[in-house]
């Protein structure tokens, strides 16, 4: 059991990763309640936004300068992109009956990737991306943590306290819990909804794109296609955590980090069960937990029941 | 109402339009006819030209064009102008076999290079043989592709006739990397990962036996799933397994991850795969140094060979933009056996082709013999290169050098 704390920490990396991208699923969500799909894509945006920052920065430029800077380079990239889709893709379609926005976003989705392939200079390989020099944390005898892990676990609790406050005290904030609990009364107290509405997308993109850093640190990569699988870890861990319910997505990121960690890891010493462990059936374990958690709360972990809005 | 439905459709067809500008293919209306009496006779392309895998994709679409245009130049098979028809497959076997569908219905087709990946291969290999158009593969090297399901049996059985290939197989690739790490890297316990698809699985298997035969230890193995990225767990597994290397059956997108990842967790043991590794891409794309990290590859290095020469000259002269990455020469030399084949089947019919050429063609590869870029070219009872030269490639200083060219003996 040696290898549990490590295995414990390597869950909560990659679950605090997946509950970033999360966030930009469950607001807007929680809003419009449209499944946007091509978040990831938005996620992989910030991602290259980031490296087109990092490639514009002197060179020998200390990490710990560039990174705010590729964060922020990012986000104009990924919020750009967000606002973008949502003023031309999503807002023409907001009265459509709902399979047509999904569909919609599925498009967008290839539609960005292919641009990106495209017309990102060498994007049709994966692009390297800086990485943390130096030695890695070592905590205990069998617990290592590597810069890059120990960076997203300070960040994404900052980052989920920062949006809690905002979400919880500020003026707009509070114009978007109105805006999610009822658009149209909203709109009659005189809260300007659109504006809500692009400020969920653009929060998300935010969001997307300082994990698309994270991720690049970590990696040392970034990939045209990577939006697609962690994009759909997200969303499922949105779902799982309660999707419209902004710490939901970061319980549900979590839980599905650790799930499939501790699966990868643990299942295959079950006795009897060796050939159904391993990383071949990390996902198949992350997805009968979510179907188990479905079938008992179907609201998700922390999601509130509300009844389906007409 | 109506202004919504207008940009409803707006959407979608820009959708489409730019899907099917971003991956469609290039290639498709070279025809054009300047070609006098000459008949035209097109070699099929199919490999992955788009998605993480198209370096290895281009590099093979090329070397074909190439091959291609320097038979036309040279007048190799005299009335007869060569072509080259790529279709992208994206490493999908489902796209392998609409594109063998498509070329099998282009009549002016007379044979196939590609696919890349054996899982593709597979699903291609019937639409050609159906048609009796032969195919040659400068890649795969899964071996039941020519060898029938039950080859690790001993019953080896030509499955299809149509099926040629210039690589070797992963059985010789398997044993020749087993034999390299236990005898000369001394490595005795081995951790052993493959991504579960044909080529990476299959070789990872051959791999693991020969390396238990050796009197090596198999120290865990696992899996990963394609296109995933965070193999962190895995690589804590290796780590506390006390292995003293990886072997890796898998691609390099992959690889490079897998590899980096168990170095980060401080294990600092090398990671060795085969051919799909052995790419620049796997040691640009990981920021932490894979120095010491290994790959065998089929064949002799393209570079260090006489007979490379010309093809290395003439490739860097014909202007591509990309360059002819790992299986350039076996696809120069598969594409040039076609031209073989035809050259030998229009000798036959008094300097004409034939009506039923691509019959005709697939009998001719069989007998097809000639000095190729790669050295020796020829194809046995099996359709499999008869080649079976092979190299271990080791990362140095950011580069893949060269460690040991052999000849494989069983």
């Amino acid at each position: 059991m040696n290898e549990l704390p490590q295995q414990l920490a390597n869950g909560l990396a990659l679950g605090a990763l997946y509950g970033l991208i999360a966030i930009g699923y469950t607001m807007v969500y929680g809003i419009v309640q449209l499944i946007n799909f091509a978040h990831g894509e938005i996620f992989m945006i910030g991602g290259f936004g980031a490296l087109t920052t990092y490639i514009g920065l002197p060179s020998g430029i200390s990490l710990f300068v560039a990174i705010p800077l590729m964060i922020i380079g990012g986000a104009i990239a990924s919020v750009g992109v967000a606002v973008l889709a949502e003023r031309f893709a999503y807002r023409p379609l907001r009265g459509a009956p709902r399979l047509a926005p999904l569909i919609t976003a599925i498009g967008l989705s290839i539609v960005l990737q292919q641009l990106v392939w495209g017309w990102y200079p060498d994007a049709k390989k994966a692009r390297s991306f800086p990485e943390f020099t130096g030695e890695s944390f070592k905590i205990l005898d069998n617990l290592i943590i590597q810069r890059a892990d120990a960076f997203v676990l300070v960040l994404a609790p900052l980052c989920m306290l920062a949006l809690g406050l905002f979400v919880s005290k500020s003026r707009n904030g509070r114009a978007m819990q109105a805006t999610a609990q009822d658009p149209d009364t909203a709109k009659l107290m005189g809260i300007n909804t659109d504006r809500i509405i692009v400020m969920a997308f653009a929060i998300g993109a935010a969001f997307a794109a300082i994990a698309a850093v994270v991720y690049g640190l970590d990696k040392g990569q970034i990939q045209f296609e990577m939006g697609f699988i962690l994009g759909l870890k997200a969303f499922t861990a949105a779902v799982l955590g309660g999707i419209g319910n902004i710490y939901g997505a970061m319980v549900g990121g979590v839980v599905l980090g650790l799930a499939e960690a501790l699966s990868i890891a643990y299942i295959e010493e079950i006795p009897g069960m060796q050939q159904l462990g391993g990383g071949a059936w990390a996902n198949v374990w992350a997805f009968v937990l979510l179907i188990v958690v479905l079938l008992v709360r179907p609201q998700g972990l922390l999601g509130e029941r509300v009844a389906d809005r007409a | 109402m109506r202004n919504r439905s207008l940009l409803i459709l707006t959407a979608v067809v820009t959708t489409g339009a730019l899907t099917l500008t971003a991956c469609g293919s290039r290639d498709d209306d070279n025809k054009k006819s300047d070609s006098g009496k000459k008949t035209t006779v097109i070699i099929g392309v199919d490999a992955p030209l788009t998605g993480s895998l198209s370096a290895l994709g281009q590099g093979i679409k090329n070397s074909v064009d190439l091959a291609a245009k320097t038979a036309n130049k040279t007048n190799a098979v005299p009335g007869v102008e060569f072509k080259i028809e790529a279709l992208d497959d994206q490493a999908i076997p489902a796209s392998g076999q609409a594109n063998a569908t498509k070329l099998v219905g282009n009549k002016d087709v007379i044979g196939v290079v590609g696919p890349l990946n054996s899982g593709v291969a597979q699903s291609m290999q019937g639409e050609f043989d159906k048609a009796n158009l032969t195919q040659v593969s400068p890649a795969n090297t899964n071996p039941s592709l020519s060898q029938g399901d039950n080859w690790g049996k001993g019953e080896k059985k030509r499955t299809f006739k149509t099926y040629f290939r210039t690589a070797t197989t992963d059985v010789i690739q398997g044993k020749f990397a087993a034999q390299y790490l236990y005898n000369d890297a001394k490595k005795k316990k081995v951790y052993v990962v493959d991504d579960k698809q044909t080529y990476g699985a299959g070789l990872a298997a051959i791999f693991a036996e020969e390396f238990k035969r050796l009197g090596g230890a198999v120290a865990g193995t696992d899996h990963v799933t394609v296109k995933e990225t965070d193999f962190s767990s895995t690589a804590d597994k290796v780590k506390s397994s006390g292995a003293d290397s990886v072997y890796f059956g898998g691609q390099y997108p992959e690889a490079g991850l897998l590899a980096d990842q168990i170095k980060k967790t401080g294990a600092k043991i090398p990671t060795m795969g085969g051919d799909g590794i052995y790419d620049p891409a796997f040691i640009s794309a990981s920021g932490e140094s894979n120095e010491g990290d290994l790959a065998t590859s089929v064949g002799f290095p393209v570079e260090k060979l006489e007979t490379a020469k010309k093809f290395i000259t003439d490739y860097a002269a014909g202007g591509y933009k990309d360059p002819y990455a790992a299986y350039g020469g076996y696809s120069y030399d598969a594409g040039w056996a076609i031209i073989e084949a035809v050259k030998a089947v229009v000798a036959a019919n008094d300097g004409k082709l034939p009506e039923d050429a691509r019959a005709k063609v697939t009998e001719a590869m069989s007998k097809v013999t000639f000095d190729g870029v790669t050295g020796k070219v020829s194809f046995d009872e099996f359709g499999d290169t008869t080649n079976k030269q092979l190299t271990v490639y080791s990362v140095k200083g950011g580069k893949w050098t060269d460690v040991k060219s052999e000849t494989f003996k069983d």
